[in-house]
């Protein structure tokens, strides 16, 4: 019974709106909030082990987002600049662009993860007030540094011909940038399925985020596991970022606090620790989100705000959490 | 006395603003067990975990094999060679019941899982339940799986926070006889409050009162000392 409620809630918030909305709206709709909630999903996978493995709760996130887009967003305008990529009608050269521009983001992130785990946050591990302000301080400075770098307005983000328009199926119109994400979405919840169950590193942090002082006394480091899961979840985060800007065809230096909101609203949705549970509460979130805005435009946010409340009143660890 | 595997010379530790060991001192020998007693709060466990590193002495000096290691970190401190119990097993209870033992192994390799095949003969409950998640064990069988986690490496000192703690009297004697035939391979310092199973399985003891070593010495002269033993222990 317990199994079955998330499933339960889910197919309600699905299929509900079916009875206020047109047939072909609601799965324009549908296709709409499952892409925003893959792409929420991307941003709160590493919110959420961050949070459940070494309890940091990382402010700085948002800003890694931003930086994913921008520097996805250079790499794309380069590529364009000196080959005409984007703009080039052939699938394969629009193919690259694209995975260039993961592949740059990813890494930068990489990096800025490590250097962001290495320098400000081990120092304040156990301490959530000064982690708050320390990450938040960090937003500060990254997302200036955009500013520096990037100027302070918002810019338009240039989409490989590939994925510009819509398929018509059946006088349904679908966009192809939602389908990508949705893709794309699905791929990393796969791919960090498969790396916890099925690989020594992903046992040792499960079992980290039930209880990180046992995996120490089994003589695992759990400080370099840590680094990896906060370098991992920041490419994450760029990746999500890269793809916001693809989706709204625009970056702006502030795109990631955003997101963060929703991302943190998804993680304790979904339960603190859990992938699972984030992936669930990402998509209730885009969905309901996408639903109420064309219902009722106005209660857009606010539904966000009511899910999370409904889900904590009905189940204090959210969703699939651990409950510790 | 032989050259003692472990050493705890005036060990002081603070946690926060609390002065909990002021002063523990003991000596473990090899391929004996030895025993820490003490009332509730004396620092029993403050001991176990400062000797195993997740707490880090102000004072003093903690020795395995001649080697200092107070300053370890734990994961450290665990690689040369001790296995920890901690008080309430430590499962993961979401992972299974391998998973358990396979986390345990600090490296997997076939010695470790040679280890584990035998940890599986002597307790067939964790070969039969292997694939449940280990929340779903009994106290006695989450017990017997704590102390299997402990033994896929190659330890040669086993630190024991109160075993019997919770569980029924019928699978507190089958946790004596397991850990008769754990004894034979390691040496173990074990904390206990259960006084028949501490005389069962103890050849030496320590009593530890208000953060200090107050009375060492063999066993039998504790079991019979009953001064001794109504005065620190109210038994």
């Amino acid at each position: 019974m317990r199994r079955l409620a998330p499933l339960a809630i889910a197919a309600v918030c699905l299929f509900g709106p079916l009875a206020f909305i047109e047939a072909r709206t609601w799965l324009t709709l549908t296709i709409a909030g499952l892409a925003m909630g893959m792409l929420v999903f991307l941003v709160a996978a590493g919110l959420t082990l961050i949070f459940g493995l070494m309890d940091v709760l990382n402010f700085a996130h948002g800003a890694v987002f931003s930086w994913g887009a921008y520097v996805g967003f250079s790499v794309v305008a380069l590529v364009n600049r000196r080959w005409g990529w984007v703009d080039s009608p052939s699938l394969s050269q629009n193919a690259l662009a694209v995975l260039l521009a993961i592949a740059a983001a990813m890494v930068v992130a990489l990096g800025l993860g490590i250097a962001l785990e290495r320098v400000i946050v081990r120092p304040v591990y156990g301490r959530h007030m000064f982690q708050i302000l320390i990450t938040l301080g960090a937003t500060i400075v990254l997302e200036e540094l955009i500013r520096i770098g990037w100027g302070p307005n918002d810019q338009v983000m240039p989409v490989p011909l590939a994925l510009q328009g819509s398929w018509d199926l059946a006088d349904v119109i679908v966009l192809r940038v939602p389908v990508l994400a949705i893709g794309m979405g699905l791929l990393v919840y796969a791919g960090i399925q498969l790396v916890l169950a099925r690989t020594r590193v992903g046992l040792i942090v499960r079992a980290g985020v039930e209880n990180r002082e046992m995996v120490q006394v089994m003589g695992h480091d759990i400080h370099r596991y840590f680094t990896g899961v906060f370098a991992a979840g920041s490419a994450l985060a760029a990746l999500g970022g890269l793809m916001w800007a693809v989706f709204r065809q625009s970056v702006s230096p502030a795109m990631g606090g955003e997101q963060l909101i929703f991302a943190f609203v998804v993680v304790i949705i979904g339960g603190l620790g859990s992938v699972t549970g984030s992936l669930l509460g990402a998509l209730l979130v885009g969905l309901s989100y996408n639903y109420v805005a064309f219902l009722v435009p106005k209660a857009a946010i606010g539904v966000t705000m009511a899910l999370m409340v409904v889900v904590l009143l009905a189940r204090p660890a959210g969703l699939l959490g651990a409950g510790k | 006395m032989s050259e003692p595997l472990l050493e705890v010379e005036d060990v002081h530790t603070w946690i926060g603003q609390h002065h909990i060991l002021q002063g523990v001192s003991l000596r473990t020998r090899p391929g004996a067990v030895t025993v820490l007693l003490g009332r509730n709060g004396a620092g029993k466990t403050t001991t176990l975990r400062t000797i195993v590193g997740l707490l880090h002495a102000a004072r003093g000096a903690v020795r395995f094999e001649g080697r200092p290691i107070h300053r370890l970190p734990a994961y450290e401190v665990v690689r040369l060679g001790i296995g920890y119990v901690p008080e309430g097993q430590g499962i993961f209870a979401t992972l299974s019941v391998d998973e358990n033992l396979r986390v345990a192994m600090r490296r997997e390799d076939a010695a470790s899982r040679e280890r584990l095949t035998a940890m599986r003969a002597l307790f067939p409950d964790l070969a039969r339940f292997a694939g449940r998640p280990a929340g779903t064990l009994s106290g006695g069988q989450k017990q017997m799986l704590a102390i299997a986690r402990a033994f896929v490496n190659d330890n040669r000192l086993l630190l024991i926070d109160e075993p019997s703690k919770g569980l029924a009297p019928i699978v507190v004697e089958q946790l004596v006889v397991a850990l008769r035939t754990v004894k034979r391979q390691t040496t173990v310092l074990l904390v206990e409050q259960n006084f028949a199973m501490a005389a069962a399985l103890g050849d030496d003891f320590y009593l530890i009162d208000g953060g200090r070593t107050v009375h060492q010495g063999p066993m039998e002269t504790l079991v019979r000392d009953q001064a001794l033993k109504k005065r620190y222990l109210g038994v």
